[in-house]
């Protein structure tokens, strides 16, 4: 966090990989398997309910469908796969849509929560003995009244290629 | 940038493009006053641009280039090649300015007083040896230039602005250029000032019939319209589930407008192939210089429009083509007068429409490809082992040069010869869903045939269902579409594990969509029974392969999306798309499917499609009939000439005069054996050959009725025993090809005279256009003429024959049937005797009947000779006399 200062002009991509000199962010909250986890607001689109997914053969596992959202295709990624849990019925999934380089994703997960403003007092790094599946793609934890959010970063979340072929 | 500096860019690099190709025109015709005009004009106003701009040493180079060609024009110089070398060496300078320009928004230092000094030079009239030798003989140094070429200048250029300054004191200038030195540099900025306006307001009503438009906003207009196409698909499909909705008719309106809207938008991003072509001549002169080679470019069909987006594309890859071919394809003028050739090589551009695509062929009349050395090559570089070279077609072995790391060249020259590229060539044309092939023969040239889509934004798709799951297939690639089921005419077999469909006597390899894309339920579904499926026949490159579905819906104009970066690598799909009725399918890519099912890499095919593909592309090909008569070795005879192939039953057969005899349709027809070794059968059914043509029947008893097969109809020799023409290798075994011609005079004595030798020898590869009515005929003596080896072109009416003439064909001679529906022979002789090309054709009448009365007007109307339909030998001598009188006169 050196180069907190020069965050202003960078991409939105990057400012979820960075933390905000302001006091405090914004997430859109997400439950899976009771987990909460955030999302940087600004990266999100849309949230939607449960959409029928059209199969992609031979995509990979994470690779839920594909699904037209007014006229674009976006493309669902399973996060219960992708974190390494378990399998749960991605028809009655709800999705949060990201930007991600001018394509849009659509994330899989059990429940949409609230908007949160957390203080950056709450935030902490990711505990050394975090699954490896999470800390990599986490940036970080937000202590919050009761349960801990874990902030997802989007980037890292669409870096599923790699991920395959380092598996 | 300054927006009149870019406005001046883009003028001025499009009027340098144009000027490229002008100019090696005005070298191959100097006397042409269009072009010098166009040119003289262009140059002209470039330079005045780059005084108006202020750009001095643009302005001092175009300037003196334009003296010489002010001298070109008045006829003071002759156009030679250093001099053209040298206008084009300026151009190229300006070229070099512009692009330092361009990026610096500056003229770029320098001095160019070796180019001004050499031009002006050139311009007083001085022989200009060489590039390298003129700066020798350029009389001032770097600073003086601006006064050497004010003297050059005066003439023409000075006239003419004259006319149209009467501020700038023009008599004194038109009075006494040379003394003008040092009163020069004044007038010249003046004029520079003035020039600009003049010639904006001359050409302003040309130019306001068109605007520039940036790509971008085309662009954006094209992703819109596919978005509202888009729509109208999702709308029509909701309003089709109601039968009677009020939406039905203004939905009709706004599908309408959509459609035209689409075209028009399309329309906008065409551009005439030409553009791409623009710079070819340019660089074939330059090639031709640099290797020493004659080179003559013909470029057709330049006006043939594609896709913007396509042309970019293939720009490249086809001026790299065009290079190959003039370097690696074209042999030196020595070796290709060795060779018997023209000492000038061809490379033939061709352009046209077929089907929603745009073909594009390359033709070199060069020495083609070397299959053997091919073949030497692959082994030594590790590329195949022996077994797997001795395996491939010629064909096969000739796709190699679209191999990565290949080259075909001994000599690596600084054009080509690499060994990268052709493989580029090939993957940027089939990135953009084109295919290109190749055929070459050895000694004659190459020909390499690009097909690419019109257009890659919106296509049509045929959509299919495999394991309940829909894609989309583009329509381009879907060759037809065949239904499958046990009950079925086709039915798919398997070779061990391997699909096959039986389609017209060809086995083709199927490959189950949803085995290819790993689909959930794919093995089950396979096993069920009787189930009917359908068979997409794809074609890719030349590999044809079935695609198998399990259903097929419409066919649908889809918006083609490129495939989210986390599926890039899934070569089995060339995009997605949104459907009318709104849900997301994935767009297979028919090459990947081919890649990633067989081993067969693209561009392979196996004998069997190796026939195919000829039958369609070539004219080379006739279906053989093939059968066995007598002895145990094959025979063969062209399908076409056959009337019917039929069985009689041996009771029915009759003898009368020694002759065996069958009631056939009404009528006595005469069976004919082969030899004697050949014998009706005892009892049973005979199969015959049935020949017919008007009246005359007659029956060829045969054995037996092997096969029917598409082959090159090659006749090596001809046969010493009668009755046969020679002998072909078809289906790779050698067969001997029947004279029916010989058989017919045996069974009717009016039809022909006795066999005999055909005439060999000197009537070598003359060209012959035989014009009859009857087909069979027509085929009849084609193989007969071919034998005797003359090169023929069948026309079976007057008009075709003329269409031919129209076309720019010549030949040797002319053959021609009397009696003709429509234009009769005799018409067809005045025509062709009248004017044109073929004023000084032979032409040769062929008749069924020769009496005096029309051998006489024959004559009259200018036919060489006439021979009787049936006289075969009459035939054979008249050409060759008549061919050896014409070369006599000649």
């Amino acid at each position: 966090m050196s180069d907190v200062n020069n965050t202003n002009d960078r991409s939105l991509d990057d400012l979820d990989d960075q933390q905000n000199k302001t006091d405090s962010e914004e997430y859109v909250t997400a439950l899976i398997d009771g987990q909460l986890f955030g999302i940087p607001v600004l990266s999100v689109q849309d949230v939607l309910g449960p959409q029928t997914l059209a199969n992609i053969p031979l995509a990979p596992p994470e690779v839920a469908g594909s699904l037209n959202l007014r006229g674009r295709i976006v493309t669902a990624i399973d996060l219960r796969k992708r974190l390494g849990m378990d399998p749960a019925d991605r028809e009655k999934s709800m999705s949060i849509v990201v930007d991600h380089h001018g394509e849009l994703y659509s994330l899989l997960i059990d429940e949409v929560g609230e908007v949160l403003q957390v203080p950056m007092q709450n935030y902490e790094r990711n505990p050394a003995t975090l699954d490896p599946r999470w800390r990599d793609v986490s940036q970080g934890i937000f202590r919050l009244d009761g349960r801990l959010l874990v902030i997802l970063q989007v980037q890292r979340l669409l870096d599923i290629i790699k991920v395959a072929a380092a598996a | 940038m300054d927006e009149l500096l870019s406005e001046f860019l883009t003028e001025t690099s499009e009027s340098l493009a144009t000027l490229d190709v002008e100019i090696v025109k005005l070298e191959q015709d100097p006397n042409a006053p269009d072009l010098i005009d166009n040119i003289f004009r262009l140059v002209h106003t470039i330079k005045g641009t780059c005084g108006f701009l202020g750009l001095p040493r643009l302005e001092a180079v175009a300037h003196s280039a334009e003296n010489v060609l002010g001298k070109v024009r008045d006829h003071e110089l002759v156009v030679t090649p250093p001099a053209v070398s040298l206008i084009l060496g300026s151009l190229d300078r300006i070229k070099d300015l512009l692009a330092a320009l361009e990026e610096t928004e500056a003229e770029p230092e320098g001095d160019d007083s070796d180019l001004i000094s050499q031009l002006d030079a050139m311009a007083l009239g001085q022989e200009v040896q060489g590039e390298d030798q003129a700066p020798v003989e350029a009389p001032t140094p770097a600073p003086v230039p601006e006064r050497a070429l004010k003297e050059g200048e005066a003439t023409e250029d000075e006239l003419e602005r004259a006319f149209r300054e009467t501020e700038t004191e023009p008599t004194e200038i038109v009075a006494k250029p040379e003394p003008a030195p040092s009163a020069a540099p004044a007038p010249v900025a003046a004029k520079a000032k003035e020039e600009p306006r003049v010639e904006k307001s001359s050409e302003g009503s040309v130019a306001s019939q068109s605007i520039r438009v940036s790509v971008d906003v085309l662009e954006d207009l094209m992703t819109m319209v596919s978005e509202l196409v888009l729509t109208r698909n999702q709308l029509m499909q909701m309003v089709r589930g109601h039968a009677d909705s009020e939406f039905k008719v203004p939905l009709q309106r706004l599908s309408h407008v959509t459609t035209e809207l689409q075209e028009g938008v399309m329309k906008t991003r065409m551009q005439p192939i030409g553009n791409a072509w623009a710079k070819l001549p340019r660089i074939v002169r330059d090639l031709s210089h640099e290797l020493d080679k004659k080179i003559d470019l013909q470029m057709l069909g330049a006006d043939t429009e594609l896709d913007r987006q396509v042309l970019e594309l293939i720009k490249d890859p086809l001026t790299h083509m065009v290079r190959n071919s003039a370097d690696h394809g074209l042999e030196t003028p020595s070796e290709r007068a060795e060779a018997g050739k023209q000492e000038t090589g061809k490379v033939v551009l061709n352009a046209y429409h077929e089907g929603g695509h745009i073909i594009i062929q390359i033709k070199d009349d060069g020495r083609g490809i070397n299959v053997e050395k091919l073949r030497a090559k692959m082994l030594a570089s590790g590329m195949a082992t022996e077994a797997e070279v001795a395996e491939m077609s010629d064909q096969q072995i000739q796709m190699q040069i679209f191999a990565a790391g290949f080259s075909t060249a001994e000599v690596v020259t600084a054009v080509s010869g690499r060994g990268v590229g052709m493989d580029v060539v090939r993957t940027n044309i089939e990135k953009i869903g084109g295919t290109v092939e190749l055929s070459s023969e050895w000694g004659k040239g190459s020909t390499f045939t690009i097909k690419i889509p019109l257009t890659l934004a919106i296509v049509s798709a045929l959509i299919v269902e495999s394991c309940e799951d829909r894609f989309a297939i583009p329509q381009l690639s879907v060759v037809e579409l065949v239904r499958a089921s046990k009950e079925s005419e086709h039915r798919i077999e398997m070779i061990k594990e391997t699909p096959v469909l039986r389609l017209r006597n060809r086995l083709l390899p199927l490959v189950y969509l949803g085995d290819s894309l790993k689909l959930a339920n794919a093995s089950d579904h396979k096993l069920t029974e009787g189930a009917e499926v359908f068979v997409v026949v794809s074609q890719v490159g030349s590999y044809t392969f079935g695609i198998v579905v399990d259903r097929v819906f419409d066919t649908e104009e889809i918006v083609v999306k490129p495939v989210t970066p986390l599926l890039r690598d899934i070569s089995m799909f060339s995009g997605n798309t949104i459907l009318g009725d709104g849900s997301v399918i994935m767009i297979l890519d028919p090459n990947g499917i081919a890649a990633s099912t067989s081993d067969t890499k693209v561009g392979e095919r196996s004998d069997a499609d190796d026939d195919m593909t000829h039958a369609v592309s070539t004219d080379d090909t006739t279906t053989m009939l093939v059968f066995r008569a007598g002895s145990t070795e094959p025979k063969a005879v062209p399908l076409s000439l056959v009337a019917r192939l039929e069985e009689v039953d041996v009771e029915t057969v009759e003898y009368a005069n020694g002759q065996s005899l069958v009631q056939y349709r009404g009528k006595l027809m005469p069976l004919v054996k082969m030899d004697d070794s050949c014998n009706i059968r005892e009892s049973g059914r005979q199969p015959i050959l049935v020949f017919s043509d008007g009246d005359h029947s007659m029956g060829l008893v045969v054995d037996e009725i092997i096969d029917i097969v598409e082959s090159k109809l090659d006749i090596e020799l001809t046969a010493t025993e009668v009755g046969y023409l020679g002998s072909a290798v078809i289906e790779g075994s050698a067969t001997n090809v029947i004279d029916v011609g010989h058989y017919l005079s045996d069974a009717f004595s009016d039809w022909f005279t006795s066999p005999d030798e055909a005439a060999f020898g000197e009537a070598d590869a003359r060209r012959l256009l035989l014009v009859d009515d009857s087909p069979f005929f027509r085929n009849m003596l084609t193989p007969l003429l071919e034998v005797a080896g003359y090169r023929v072109t069948v026309a079976s009416n007057g008009d075709e024959a003329l269409a031919l003439r129209e076309d720019g064909v010549d030949f040797d001679c002319i053959v021609s049937d009397i009696e003709m529906p429509g234009m009769s022979g005799f018409e067809l002789a005045e025509q062709v005797k009248s004017d044109g090309r073929w004023q000084e054709t032979p032409i040769v009448a062929l008749s069924s009947h020769v009496n005096p009365k029309d051998l006489e007007r024959g004559r009259s109307v200018g036919f060489s000779d006439y021979v009787g339909k049936f006289d075969r030998d009459a035939l054979l001598t008249t050409l060759s006399q008549t061919l050896a009188e014409k070369v006599e006169v000649a």
